[in-house]
């Protein structure tokens, strides 16, 4: 599953050389030039940091009432929702990776067993739009305790079958409101939502918010992130 | 305090020209040190922020509207979309958010010093809503005199207008960057989408402000000289010649 994406991140290489030799040849764009970008980046990793200073872990994102929760939740990817993958329960297995003790496979039956709560919380694009859902599902912080993961460690990683990938700093993942969701709006998750589950974090922008993950890791190597490897701020808390 | 104005052209409490500009009715304007980086540190940052700003807005617009691509900072769009399925709002986001360190150090450096070296008070104030329409009229049918190194009404207006302009960015900003961490700040302007709105309203009368100020720096080139270099000086002139003196 990861192998397709290196191909396609060469691929993307070999784009971004050919356009740079044309940004210096045409000098059009100062945006677009390697040492604006590089020192973005820098300061981008320096936004991370204060970030991760303003994060405070036991407070909590607003919540609404369940009026306000949108039935209808706005799909939104970079493919069609007729792309989105369809996890089979039979073959589907989570798989555990990294500091954790008990590195056994889950079943859907097995992670539905989980004691779950519900949240009705507010969804932030990073585009600027904003929706509130009603989420149900097990705080993440339950289940790295329940397969005896090192939450010493500084990260969660996590990979999901539609490509995407994406990781979290330790104090979000042990946030009470940060979620493996199961239900949206009263119902099962639907396919295109992610199926069987995503993982739901009302502190953080919505492409923080991983779907049809299939591998949960712990580590103290920061995880890549699907947009950050596209420019994106890392840390992207709210 | 209007009486004090017209006597001389100098900004007061600045160091008194000598007296042979003075006969010659030089008017000096000058601006110190700290003045002039924290103006070109913020005129920088505003113009990032508006340019990043914008193509941030492209990407979820709130009117029917967007900002033409070449009027907005963050790359190439049609690259980026190649490059990375994304019209470059990820770089526009990084310029953003760089930008903003830079407005804020600027802005407070500002703010800090006008307040400590007496600035704010010899040259903003005072300023009321009589002096304020007297100057606007005056300036309205192009009898306003600009006496270099002096601030009319308007001109002190449009100055704290932009100083609170500012600070409503900052402020609305943050709660649109920091929403949860420092909610219940977006219930200050209605809710986390009525921030937003807020951030682009005090964005357009910060465009709208910059549009009358470099309109004005274009007619007097001398401002611009002093707030570079430090120092201008002009022989006293109006629009219409003569009536220096009799605006008041």
């Amino acid at each position: 599953m990861t192998r397709p994406m290196d191909l396609q991140r060469r691929r993307l290489f070999g784009g971004s050389l050919s356009v740079g030799a044309l940004t210096l040849l045409t000098g059009c764009d100062i945006s677009d030039h390697d040492s604006v970008q590089r020192a973005l980046a820098a300061v981008s990793r320096w936004n991370d940091r204060v970030q991760a200073a303003l994060f405070s872990p036991n407070r909590l994102a607003p919540t609404f009432p369940k009026a306000m929760a949108v039935k209808d939740f706005r799909y939104n990817a970079w493919y069609g929702p007729d792309k989105a993958p369809k996890l089979d329960d039979a073959t589907y297995r989570l798989t555990l990776a990294g500091q954790i003790a008990d590195k056994r496979p889950w079943t859907v039956a097995q992670l539905r067993a989980l004691p779950q709560t519900t949240q009705i919380t507010r969804h932030i694009c990073v585009e600027g739009w904003s929706m509130i859902g009603q989420w149900s599902g097990t705080p993440l912080s339950v289940f790295l305790n329940r397969i005896g993961a090192d939450t010493t460690a500084k990260y969660v990683g996590f990979e999901c079958a539609d490509g995407y990938y994406e990781g979290i700093d330790m104090p979000t993942a042990l946030h009470p409101q940060t979620l493996m969701a199961f239900g949206l709006g009263g119902d099962i998750l639907p396919t295109p939502h992610g199926y069987p589950f995503k993982i739901r974090i009302p502190t953080k922008l919505g492409f923080k918010n991983p779907k049809f993950v299939t591998t949960i890791y712990v580590t103290n190597q920061r995880p890549r992130g699907f947009w950050t490897d596209r420019g994106y701020n890392w840390f992207s808390g709210i | 305090m209007s009486g004090r104005r017209m006597s001389s052209g100098l900004p007061s409490g600045q160091p008194s020209a000598p007296p042979a500009a003075r006969q010659a009715g030089l008017q000096i304007q000058k601006h110190a040190l700290p003045a002039r980086l924290t103006h070109w540190l913020m005129a920088l940052a505003i113009l990032l922020l508006i340019g990043s700003g914008w193509r941030i807005y492209n990407a979820s617009p709130i009117f029917g509207f967007r900002f033409p691509e070449w009027a907005t900072l963050g790359g190439d769009v049609g690259d980026a979309l190649a490059l990375h399925n994304d019209p470059g709002v990820a770089s526009a986001i990084a310029w953003h958010f760089a930008a903003m360190w830079l407005l804020l150090f600027g802005y407070l450096g500002f703010v800090l010093w006008g307040v400590a070296s007496g600035h704010f008070r010899r040259d903003f104030l005072p300023v009321g809503p009589r002096s304020f329409l007297r100057d606007f009229m005056a300036a309205a049918t192009f009898r306003l005199a600009h006496r270099l190194g002096e601030y009319n009404a308007v001109q002190r207006v449009f100055y704290w207008g932009v100083l609170a302009a500012v600070a409503m960015m900052l402020l609305s900003g943050i709660a649109i960057w920091k929403p949860v961490q420092t909610y219940p700040l977006e219930t200050l302007f209605g809710g986390f989408q009525d921030a937003r709105m807020v951030h682009f309203l005090f964005m357009s009368a910060i465009v709208l402000f910059l549009v009358v100020h470099i309109a004005l720096v274009i007619l007097v080139p001398k401002t611009f000289v002093a707030m570079t270099l430090g120092k201008a000086t002009s022989r006293p002139h109006t629009t219409r010649p003569h009536t220096t003196g009799a605006r008041r």
